[in-house]
């Protein structure tokens, strides 16, 4: 549903995949397909406590293992040399003093095949001072709780405390007088909410392969989000100039956030300097859960208050997320977002980003927010339920709409929140009959997204065909996008495009595609670039035609001259200016660089019906819709594919995923038997609803999708599931046993 | 002078106020002047903030126009997955 219509050719068409064949064929080179000639194998040797000083580390009897090429620790990096922005970063790929949490990397190894390198790792001897520690947000912020960062005072209390703790800031954001607000209110409902650590559980493992040849030049091979940005902080991290470092970014098999920083490649790197030879690394799974992502636990209290009528007099929001071992929470994205869906006077979110012994926290598909969302939007639900009003029509009376001043403080311009809601209230779905057992369960959702920097190059072939590099890694089908932009804005047809991933030699800097910012950004650099080629393709025929450049419009694919005036001459196809490109002055290409703004925020509405079983406390998810503004899907099939792949992400986040913490520290199930992501049989078909709801910032009118569709979940599931079980849950996943719990508690049972 | 808003944490830095007059035609020269004005700001700033213009979200623009009338909030700088 739109709307508006704009005119489109090819945008919004549904062309096949660039990549289909490759990816359905199995031939697609993903991060640990490549191979080189003397290839070693990488291994690292994890921390096993949670907490350990590092007191010494013996590499002799490993480096002595006939088939062992080098064998590294800390003192491989030059920890001086490093800025202070990346010291955590070197500090997470290789533990310095300490070891901060279990699975930390303190040593790795080549060797000349996989036993050989296993063996050497168990050769290292490790002599740690174990100490006390602490995963658990709220225990981490106790005073009594072991200081994990003896630097970290936290940020954004006055006065700053001289004593060092796990809380690295307070943020705190809102506009009004909540006290006043909750004065005025009819009915108040203050809950306690608490969300597990989930993993991104992207399918492939972190791999790369990495050659510094004796000269100090270096290439690298990975899986990742952002080549760029691994060249950047790489470099820095090993001591080599950026330009003698090229890195290619691979296939993708999944990333969610989580590969948006580094940690294999920089130790690939110095083992390969070391070594003479390049060396491949591939995590296990196990190491991934343990040393790679996750997003953060938190525990969370949210209070809001509305007249009878609906309309909310005060919101506020009490969020803790822990971050890991450097307290990297996405808390204050979280405390920003809480409430953005609502049009409010008093508002007033508060978040503390707290250290604990976990691995360091990356991005997750819009950091922070789906939590905040969860506990926000259960208590909306509740507030509904309480006051008699339609869940739907509840939201819908507090929307935020265009000229809403956000609750994190900037007036939002156009967007599509609203219909999104009506979008969801007009669906079959939100009126069909529910059977016994079953609940229904809605909320809403926004993300930011944003643009970044973004450069790209538009070559003109001289068979008429084109060939475009981005910078941006393809996650979620931002090359079929490309071609389809580029085709609409030449007029000719999608066939004719093909679009790469360019390495980092070949192209200026890109950020990491991440926040929502591909489609975005890189096409809105393609639509400028191919702009820039029309131009040059327009003055070509001018002067083939010898009029001026100014007398040659653009049209359906042709130059053609621009009114009587400027004479009467056929127009001159694209592959026809190509083919003499040679005779009027060399090739043609278009191209763009930019530090784009101007990504329109992105709101969701999620429905979903839920059955619980009241015997053994199991969940099924019977049925599932999402309604997001697009603000123009590009390619339709894989705008409908970022809505299902976030509403299933958060089917597993809501009633299965979790990290769980032993006693002892150490993470007790890392490995998708124990952590159990959905399946295919778990899941029903997800309904979709594109809203297109134009973006101003954009030409085309294009929002980011890739991560707004993770925020509603795991509230609207647990609506849902509540619903069925009649008893508030409170508390994420929703496992069997903490359903039966609830159910056990409940004063109805 | 144009009117910048900080969110709530930072007026530790700013005697406790919100809002901010500052001397400023475009993001570069609104940044050099909160620090210049108030130098416990640095660290968040050096850090990385983005600013919302209009409701424009930008990082690192600093040539993008400011005019007296906007509406300008200095936000943690967004992040995403």
């Amino acid at each position: 549903m739109g709307t508006h219509e704009p005119a489109f050719d090819v945008v919004g068409t549904r062309p096949l995949r660039p990549d289909g064949v490759e990816k359905v064929t199995g031939s697609a080179k993903f991060g640990a397909d490549l191979t080189a000639p003397g290839m070693l194998v990488g291994k690292i040797l994890r921390s096993s406590h949670a907490h350990a000083r590092i007191r010494s580390i013996d590499t002799s009897k490993a480096e002595a293992l006939p088939g062992v090429k080098a064998v590294i620790t800390c003192k491989n990096f030059d920890k001086a040399k490093i800025s202070p922005a990346k010291q955590n970063i070197l500090c997470n790929i290789m533990a310095q003093e300490k070891a901060l949490y279990d699975g930390h990397a303190v040593a790795a190894v080549a060797a000349i095949s996989n036993q050989i390198a296993r063996k050497a790792l168990r050769l290292i001897e490790v002599d740690y001072e174990v100490l006390a520690h602490v995963t658990d947000v709220e225990e981490a912020m106790r005073p009594s709780a072991p200081v994990i960062q003896d630097d970290m005072f936290t940020v954004g209390v006055t006065p700053q405390p001289t004593q060092a703790s796990n809380i690295a800031k307070r943020s705190e954001f809102g506009h009004g007088d909540v006290e006043k607000g909750f004065s005025q209110a009819d009915v108040i409902i203050e809950r306690q909410f608490k969300t597990a650590a989930t993993h991104q559980g992207y399918i492939e493992p972190h791999a790369c392969l990495a050659n510094v040849t004796q000269d100090g030049q270096g290439e690298l091979w990975c899986c990742t989000q952002g080549h760029f940005m691994v060249r950047e902080v790489c470099a820095e991290l090993i001591g080599m100039d950026i330009s003698k470092l090229r890195v290619t970014a691979s296939e993708i098999g999944g990333g969610f956030g989580g590969k948006t920083t580094v940690f294999i490649e920089p130790v690939a790197l110095v083992l390969s300097r070391e070594a003479g030879r390049p060396v491949k690394i591939v995590m296990s799974r196990d190491e991934v859960f343990r040393a790679s992502g996750p997003t953060s636990s938190t525990s969370m209290r949210v209070k809001i208050g509305a007249k009878n009528d609906g309309i909310f007099t005060a919101c506020e929001a009490e969020l803790k997320y822990q971050g890991g071992a450097f307290a990297d929470s996405p808390v204050q994205l979280g405390a920003m977002s809480a409430f953005a869906c609502y049009n409010l006077e008093n508002v007033k979110t508060v978040g503390y980003d707290v250290a604990t012994n976990r691995p360091k926290n990356v991005a997750y598909r819009a950091p922070g927010a789906p939590m905040a969302a969860y506990a926000v939007e259960s208590v909306v639900a509740e507030i509904a339920d309480r006051l008699g009003i339609d869940q739907l029509e509840l939201r819908l009376k507090n929307a935020a709409r265009e000229g809403t001043k956000s609750s994190y403080g900037p007036v939002f311009k156009r967007m599509g929140l609203v219909e999104t809601l009506q979008a969801a209230k007009v669906h079959d779905h939100y009126s069909a009959p529910l059977g016994p057992n079953q609940g229904r369960g809605v909320a809403s959702g926004f993300w930011f997204n944003f643009g970044g920097q973004t450069c790209v190059s538009l070559n003109i072939n001289v068979d008429g065909t084109i060939a475009i590099a981005v910078g941006t890694p393809d996650i979620g089908g931002s090359r079929a996008s490309m071609c389809l932009m580029a085709a609409e804005e030449l007029g000719i047809a999608y066939d004719n495009v093909r679009t790469i991933i360019a390495d980092t030699s070949s192209l200026g800097y890109n950020d990491v595609t991440d926040g929502s910012r591909a489609t975005f950004a890189s096409g809105l650099a393609i639509i400028n670039a191919a702009r820039d080629a029309k131009a040059k393709l327009c003055a070509r025929a001018a002067k083939t035609w010898d009029i001026p450049a100014e007398a040659v419009i653009w049209e359906n694919g042709c130059a053609k001259p621009a009114g009587a005036n400027a004479g009467n001459f056929a127009p001159l196809s694209l592959a026809e200016i190509a083919a003499n490109a040679e005779k009027t002055g060399g090739p043609i290409a278009g191209h763009f660089e930019v530090n784009a703004g101007g990504a329109g925020v992105s709101f969701a509405t999620h429905i979903v019906d839920a059955e619980v079983d009241r015997e053994t406390g199991f969940v099924k998810i019977l049925r599932y819709t999402v309604a997001q503004d697009a603000g123009k899907a590009v390619h339709p099939s894989y705008v409908e594919g970022q809505f299902q792949g976030g509403a299933v992400q958060g089917i597993g986040w809501a009633i299965n995923e979790e990290y769980i913490y032993g006693e002892d520290g150490k993470l007790q199930n890392p490995g998708f038997l124990d952590y159990r992501i959905p399946v295919a049989s778990d899941l029903p078909m997800i309904d979709t609803v594109i809203v297109e709801v134009p973006n101003p910032g954009h030409p085309y009118g294009v929002r980011g999708v890739g991560e707004t569709s993770i925020v509603p979940p795991l509230a609207a599931i647990s609506n849902a599931v509540s619903a069925a079980a009649g008893v508030r849950l409170t508390e994420l996943p929703m496992s069997p046993p903490r359903v039966l719990k609830a159910l056990e508690d409940s004063p109805d049972r | 002078m144009v009117q910048v808003m900080l969110w709530g944490s930072l007026t530790s830095f700013t005697e406790g106020r919100t809002a901010l007059e500052i001397e400023a035609a475009n993001i570069k020269e609104l940044l050099e002047r909160l620090e210049e004005h108030y130098p416990g700001l640095k660290p968040t700033l050096e850090k990385g903030v983005s600013v919302s213009i209009d409701g424009m979200i930008y990082n690192d623009a600093w040539f993008q126009p400011i005019n007296p009338d906007s509406e300008v909030y200095l936000l943690p700088r967004l992040e995403g997955g």
